[in-house]
């Protein structure tokens, strides 16, 4: 088996969370469609990694998941704060900034 | 001493910041410093001249470098004088008249509560014109041309209450920004040209110049003149310029300022031999306005602007000698010199004669006067006598000299020039005739002071009561000395010219000189005038002092109503200028309205309209703009893909 | 390190890889595909973390030791959780309409998606990325102390800034979820004060459930008339709608419990009778 095929594995899981952004309305779900995309940079990372004989892919690989981690907590506190205002966790509640 | 000329011009403007800044606490005697300072710099001119008469002749030009004012690399603009023969004329005849007619305001303007900022004015004036004499390049002679047409235009409407004088010193300020148009672009010209602008430079380098260049440039400058000293087709102004207090029509609109631009042109004298079409259309010009002026002076019953239109002539006469090219050049200044003093003198007899007649200005409302003010009568009449050119009169030798270098002039232009300037001669001679008889001769036919409310022309300070009758009496002394002094000059000044030529010499190593040789001789050209006059002098009196005067003027023939409306000239301004701009902005305005708005508002609506269909685009919903930013993400990908494939 | 997965690694991947991909792989993308459709947040979170193991394991095989364990607990086990803490938060039952409200959204997200991962895999294949040169070398001083030597020299400032990241990620974490309390909270007195001035609800309120078969939270209790009372049930229950109302089940057990207590006691009369 040719190892390319996990970038196509990490471009199919980047696709389908990116698609899960745009139909999920529900804020939490959103996110987890996020984490998605984000995890599946990470594989592609880890596989160019492999592919050069270094190790800077899984460092940045690295940094992605920490910058996710403080992505994370602030976006959910941010649901968290906006379920409180609105009971709901709807992304299209909130389009107050339409004319 | 050459250090004394930046004192000439210092001196006045000294005086102008002082009394135009000092404030209310100068009232009491800012005259007295106005007049000072003026007769200061009539002392400091009188210095130079005696100095400069004891130098050689040909080494009688002065200069003092004061600062450069624009020193840039290519364009060098310095606060320089020169004082030559020709500057040191003007400058004794600015200060001398100036000051005899400050002398003269200070019991004309005695009753005006603004007369001190009165004599600050004069003053800014007297320094403005002495910086135009003296500049020794064209730009600084701008200068002082601007400062000159400012302080005309403060003067002029110096009763700024009254309607009129408003709209006058608005119009000669109009009139004269078209031609100091002229000059400015004259002084452009002069710059691509020859790259400087000093007098010296310009001049001498005439000779290496395309005639083509230097037509263009003498044309600009005497447009700049025919503004300045009120010549066809820019004399519109001069006739309302005597709404201004008469010691300013005296000073300003008579012997100094309107004849800056004779000054220009001579002082151009070069560019003008270098270019004899230039030099013909500024005889044309002379000669026209010299027959405008004239016919509308017989005109008017106002003894202001039958004097002014006199003015207008008599200045014909000198930019018609200055046309002439070096046989006319001195005798065009010589006449200038001439005509400030009697010019000044009448103007000032009228000024007395009106104080005299609770400020009756209309001649038919006049009438015998010689028995209530004989001071006024004498110096009035000699001035009368020497502005027609009376044998041995200062007018006789100078306007003579004039009609003789036109004739002189050779060919069919000489004949036309001549015949002309004799013309004017004879209807000088009735118009002035006309003036003296229906002021000091003939019946009282005076009136009851008019209505200060219906007349509002009245003015200020002077206590009229409706209906008192006018008490003709002489003036204060203040004001008849300076006109002994004018007379004394309208007398003799012009025999002292003519004495052994002196006056031509004086100048001829500033504007050469030439003597011409009138086909049919000088004595026949003499003989010619004489006849002229005595023919101007009897019709007058055959019309007017024979028959009493109707108080109000009859209807007159065609001409009389034409020139009564200074033939027509504000009906054509009006009718061509105005109009004209009218419609030209008229149908600017449409343009702008219909293309300029056009476009800018269709801009304005398609960019809206499209704004409104692309709003929808903005609904709010994250979602619909991830989609956005999703699909840019792919277009990304595939061009870059594209640009690789490539 | 073994020196097999060394060897594994240095070439193309093995039989072995191969299937193990093919597998977890295909279970990956079911998995991916099935937290943008389920219904439930809750069942979205658990299959993305099933994914995310998936993508732990494939860490793992690609040689990123330390990575793949670091996923497993940072992803999996921490973030994954706070998720599931959110989701717990704002109603774990609480089910999405997957009906689509923007007016031809899906359409262009199906449309963007394709053609964004069909260019996408369309330039991995244009790459022709065939040479692995494999982490041997790289891990030549040991795996985890290659990536730390990188971290501490070349990423050393992104390491720190990082740190300055995850610090005000934590403090606006804080700020956004806290909220000031304006007035001073009312005592025990007051509020029994309030209670008795206003005349309501002055004993404490029913508790929910039903003669201890149905003590959840969720159910309410019933008045002696058969009816659930409301108020047994606590407030943010009732709006989230996540009340169970058993009532009538309730009465219906009581019925058949009765009937057979009575069946029994009958029998057990009988037998007494019999005795």
């Amino acid at each position: 088996m040719n190892p390319v095929n996990y970038l196509y594995l990490a471009a199919l899981l980047f696709t389908i969370g990116a698609a899960g952004v745009l139909i999920r309305r529900n804020a939490i779900v959103l996110f987890m469609c996020i984490e998605l995309m984000l995890n599946a940079c990470n594989l592609a990372f880890v596989t160019f990694s492999r592919m050069h004989g270094n190790l800077d892919g899984q460092i940045i690989a690295f940094f992605t998941m920490v910058v996710a981690a403080a992505e994370v907590v602030v976006g959910l506190a941010i649901i968290v704060s906006l379920f409180r205002t609105r009971h709901s966790a709807s992304v299209d509640d909130a389009s107050l900034m339409k004319l | 001493m050459e250090n004394l000329i930046a004192l000439l011009v210092a001196a006045p403007l000294l005086g102008a910041a002082v009394l135009l800044c000092g404030g209310r606490r100068l009232d009491k005697t800012g005259h007295w410093l106005g007049t000072l300072l003026a007769a200061v710099s009539f002392g400091i001119g009188a210095v130079l001249f005696v100095d400069m008469l004891g130098r050689p002749a040909d080494d009688r030009t002065m200069d003092q470098f004061l600062y450069s004012w624009i020193p840039v690399e290519g364009f060098q603009a310095d606060v320089a004088f020169q004082l030559d023969q020709l500057s040191m004329t003007f400058v004794l005849l600015i200060t001398g008249v100036g000051t005899l007619i400050h002398v003269y305001s200070i019991g004309y303007m005695e009753h005006d509560e603004r007369r001190r900022r009165f004599f600050g004015y004069l003053n800014l004036f007297l320094a403005a014109m002495l910086l135009l004499v003296l500049a020794d390049n064209y730009l600084l002679l701008y200068v002082g041309w601007e400062g000159v047409g400012l302080a005309s235009y403060l003067l002029i409407g110096f009763w700024q209450h009254k309607p009129s004088a408003a709209t006058a010193a608005k119009k000669a300020f109009l009139v004269n920004r078209v031609g100091d148009m002229g000059l400015s672009i004259a002084i452009m010209l002069m710059f691509t040209t020859f790259g400087t602008f000093a007098f010296g430079p310009v001049l001498g380098s005439v000779g290496r110049t395309s005639e083509g260049t230097l037509t263009a440039i003498g044309l600009m400058l005497l447009l700049a003149a025919c503004g300045k000293s009120a010549q066809v087709p820019l004399q519109s102004w001069l006739g309302d310029a005597m709404e201004g207090p008469t010691p300013v029509s005296a000073l300003i609109h008579a012997a100094t300022m309107v004849t800056a631009g004779v000054y220009l042109i001579v002082r151009s004298g070069a560019i003008f031999n270098a270019s004899p079409d230039a030099q013909l259309v500024v005889a044309i010009v002379g000669a026209v306005t010299l027959l405008f002026g004239a016919i509308v002076g017989c005109a008017k019953d106002d003894i202001k602007k039958a004097l002014a239109g006199s003015t207008m002539s008599q200045i014909g006469y000198m930019v018609l000698a200055a046309g002439l090219g070096p046989i006319g050049y001195a005798f065009a200044i010589m006449h200038l010199v001439t005509h400030g003093f009697f010019k000044a003198g009448l103007f000032l007899g009228a000024g007395s004669v009106m104080h005299g007649m609770n400020d009756e200005v209309d001649m038919r409302k006049y009438g015998g006067l010689r028995k209530y003010m004989p001071v006024t009568f004498v110096t009035f009449g000699l001035g009368y006598l020497a502005i027609i050119g009376f044998p041995g009169l200062s007018g006789f030798w100078s306007k003579d000299k004039i009609i003789e270098a036109a004739f002189a002039k050779g060919g069919t232009e000489g004949w036309i020039l001549g015949g002309v300037a004799l013309l004017g001669a004879a209807i000088t001679a009735y118009y002035m005739t006309r003036v003296m008889l229906l002021t000091f001769f003939g019946e009282k036919r005076w009136q009851p002071a008019p209505d200060p409310d219906t007349a509002p022309s009245v003015e200020p300070g002077i206590e009229v009561h409706p209906g008192d009758m006018p008490h003709p009496h002489e003036s204060p002394r203040s004001m008849t000395i300076p006109m002994i002094v004018l007379a004394f000059g309208s007398v003799f000044a012009g025999g002292l010219f003519s004495l052994n030529e002196s006056f031509v010499t004086w100048l001829e190593p500033v504007t050469s000189f030439e003597h011409g040789h009138p086909p049919i001789g000088a004595a026949a050209v003499t003989g010619a005038t004489m006849v002229a006059l005595v023919l101007g002098v009897a019709l007058a009196y055959a019309q007017y002092g024979r028959r009493p005067v109707p108080v109000v003027a009859p209807r007159g023939s065609l001409l009389t109503r034409a020139a009564r409306r200074d033939l027509f000239q504000d009906d054509f301004n009006h009718v061509v200028l105005v109009r004209g701009g009218e419609h030209l902005t008229r149908s600017l305005v449409y343009v702008d309205h219909s293309l300029v708005d056009g476009a800018v508002g269709g801009t304005a609506a398609a960019v809206g309209g499209l704004s409104g269909r692309l709003r929808k685009l903005q609904n709010g919903y994250a979602r619909s703009y991830a989609v956005s930013m999703f699909g840019g993400a792919a277009v990304l990908v595939a061009a870059t893909l594209l640009m690789r494939g490539v | 390190m073994s020196v097999l997965t060394e060897n594994v690694l240095a070439e193309a991947a093995s039989t072995g890889e191969a299937v193990q991909f093919w597998v977890l792989g295909t279970i990956a993308v079911i998995g991916a595909l099935c937290t943008i459709l389920m219904k439930k947040a809750v069942h979205s979170a658990l299959c993305l973390a099933g994914t995310m193991i998936i993508l732990a394991v494939f860490y793992l095989a690609n040689g990123a030791y330390f990575l793949g364990i670091v996923q497993v607990v940072v992803y999996t086990g921490a973030i994954m959780m706070l998720f599931l803490f959110v989701v717990m938060l704002v109603g774990v039952t609480a089910a999405d309409s997957l009906k689509e409200t923007l007016k031809g959204q899906r359409w262009l997200a199906v449309l963007c998606g394709l053609g964004f991962g069909i260019l996408l895999i369309a330039g991995i294949r244009h790459a022709q990325l065939n040479q692995f040169n494999g982490l041997g070398r790289a891990n030549s001083a040991g795996h985890v102390e290659g990536l730390a030597q990188l971290i501490f020299t070349k990423y050393v400032f992104a390491f720190e800034i990082t740190g300055a990241l995850l610090i005000t990620a934590a403090v606006g974490a804080m700020v956004l979820t806290h909220r000031e309390r304006t007035e001073r909270a009312a005592t025990q007195r007051e509020l029994s004060e309030r209670r008795v001035r206003e005349g309501v609800q002055l004993p404490p309120l029913p508790a929910p459930g039903v003669y201890a078969r149905h003590n959840a939270v969720d159910v309410p209790g019933l008045l002696p008339d058969g009816s659930p009372s409301e108020l047994s049930v606590s407030k943010t229950l009732r709006a989230r709608g996540q009340i169970r109302d058993v009532s009538g089940e309730a009465l219906e057990d009581l019925k058949a419990l009765e009937q057979s207590s009575a069946e029994r006691l009958g029998r057990d009369a009988r037998k007494e009778a019999s005795k």
